[in-house]
């Protein structure tokens, strides 16, 4: 028994704080591989700078001011667009769920519209707004839209019919039965419409800056590519993963947050 | 109008009556401590589903904390009946009334199957949800916790519904339908879904509570030996008619198994099963 015991217990044994750090392994090898490729020359610095050279670039822009000012100015489009769009999704999805005659009138030509690539409509949106701020929110918020409506409404025609006619014969109010059962009961699928839509938003923000934009991420690569300054490209590129990998955990902490009740989400 | 259904009463109660008629009063001193139940009169009640004629007119009285079971084939109409009785279905034609009292929402309550708790919410608060129009009064949290002491569940008053067994959760949606102190509870086959050990202590549990709350009981269920262990009274349904009303008279705590409830649960599954053959 003893001996079990004791053969048992390191394999069993973890390091809290190493466990978070595994999953950054993999990312930290491909950097280290990358800069070994480019120090040897087996990687062209034309085609790949090293990663060491991105890190000056972004040493340098850091110094100017114009690395933090550009993150800050996409960011904000990036916020600005999400809630725009996501809290109509988000109306839109309640009132489709919770009214007949609400889903009757708007449903279909919701589903009509989402079925346009919203990037195409980068042409008409230079022609109505122009470059200007207003272009870029609307098409982010046109992407976000989309799985934000359709995971709210999925998530309120799938609660539990027996929970509710429980909530009824308890007596509940019809906002009580809101609050109390049909959003708890919807919020796991609203959560899966949130992490699409936080990926749409990074999309779409970085392609509209390409195109049409005098500031932003998007923007200080495109300059980058003109003046041939394949470091900034990249660090950008990267600047786009890890801004991506940040939304996606800031998701994940609310998620774990407001369904600890879910046992997927139970710590073990 | 008793009396015009006791034409109806088979010969094994009469025998069982004869034959026990010391435990029978027994039985008497063992009512529920304090009645708190309210009577229950159902006239010519009908339902139909579309073509489907549920029940054809069903007269029934069940005097104030008494504890009736239903039973009969599935289909027959007895959960359709139980739905009646808890406002869950609109009444065709006939009706149903509870005495002369006035009654609240928060006297008639049901038990289900499936426990149908709020997996988002702590065991505490979904007994609470039980509390209907009290449920912000600032005294919510003691009945509730008191509710979860009656069926012994106060160790898991914080956990999620999702780590409890298939009995605590039974147990919990118990507690919510007793927490407002209802004088009608009407369970649908609530031990169905359970595994045998667990039906029993469940089966003591609701014997337990319905003697010290005094409510009156209506009790579907598929299993006579379940009905005729903790009603006073079963009923048979048999194609939306009641077709035998059986008084089980024996005494308080009842010994499972025992001769007595055996014959008695044998000649109301011959019922039963004499009308399957009918058809």
């Amino acid at each position: 028994m003893s001996l079990i015991d004791s053969v048992s217990l390191p394999r069993n044994f973890r390091l809290p704080r190493v466990d978070g750090l595994v999953q950054w392994i993999v990312p930290l090898a491909i950097v280290a591989i990358w800069q070994v490729a480019s120090v040897t020359g087996f990687v062209p610095v034309r085609v790949l700078p090293a990663p060491s050279d991105v890190a000056l670039a972004g040493w340098k822009l850091l110094l100017s001011g114009e690395l933090i000012r550009n993150i800050w100015v996409s960011f904000w489009r990036a916020s600005i667009g999400f809630l725009i769009g996501g809290s109509i999704g988000f109306a839109f999805g309640l009132a489709n769920g919770l009214s007949q005659l609400s889903a009757k009138l708007t449903d279909t030509t919701l589903q009509m519209v989402r079925n346009v690539p919203h990037l195409a409509l980068i042409p008409l949106v230079i022609l109505w707004f122009g470059i200007d701020e207003s272009a870029k929110l609307f098409l982010v918020a046109l992407g976000v839209f989309f799985p934000i409506y359709l995971n709210t409404l999925h998530g309120i025609r799938t609660v539990d019919p027996q929970l509710i006619e429980m909530g009824r014969i308890y007596g509940m109010s019809d906002s009580e039965l809101f609050r109390r059962v049909i959003f708890p009961g919807a919020l796991p699928s609203i959560f899966v419409g949130i992490r699409f839509a936080l990926g749409i938003m990074w999309l779409t923000l970085i392609v509209a800056e390409t195109i049409a934009a005098s500031s932003g991420l998007g923007y200080m690569a495109m300059q980058a590519r003109e003046f041939m300054l394949i470091d900034v490209v990249v660090l950008s590129i990267l600047i786009y993963a890890l801004l991506g990998k940040l939304a996606d955990s800031a998701s994940r902490v609310l998620e774990r947050l407001t369904l600890s009740w879910h046992p997927a989400f139970q710590k073990r | 109008m008793q009396t015009a259904l006791r034409t109806s009463l088979p010969e094994t109660e009469l025998a069982s009556r004869a034959n026990f008629a010391p435990a029978a009063r027994v039985a008497r001193e063992e009512r529920p401590l304090h009645v708190s139940g309210l009577p229950l009169s159902i006239r010519g009640l009908q339902k139909s589903f579309g073509d489907n004629e549920v029940l054809r007119g069903i007269d029934l009285h069940i005097p104030a904390g008494q504890f009736v079971a239903i039973v009969g084939k599935s289909g027959c109409g007895k959960s359709t009946l139980l739905r009646l009785i808890a406002g869950l279905e609109k009444i065709d034609a006939g009706s149903i009334s509870f005495g002369d009292a006035a009654i609240q929402p928060e006297d008639i309550r049901v038990m289900f199957q499936e426990p149908r708790l709020l997996p988002w919410a702590r065991v505490l608060s979904n007994v609470e949800v039980g509390l209907g129009r009290d449920r912000s009064s600032s005294d919510a949290h003691a009945r509730a916790e008191k509710a979860l002491t009656e069926v012994g569940l106060t160790d898991k008053r914080d956990q999620w519904p999702s780590v409890l067994s298939g009995g605590q959760k039974q147990r919990v949606a118990l507690a919510r339908a007793l927490v407002s102190r209802p004088r009608v509870l009407a369970f649908d086959e609530p031990l169905g879904a359970l595994d045998a050990l667990t039906r029993i202590s469940m089966q003591r549990l609701l014997e337990r509570v319905w003697r010290d709350q005094g409510f009156t009981a209506i009790l579907v269920t598929h299993d006579v030996a379940e009905a005729v262990a903790l009603a006073d009274r079963v009923l048979v349904i048999d194609e939306g008619r009641i077709a035998h009303d059986v008084m089980v008279n024996t005494a308080r705590p009842r010994e499972r198994g025992s001769a007595e409830l055996a014959s008695l649960e044998g000649s109301i599954l011959s019922h039963l099963l004499s009308a399957d053959d009918r058809t």
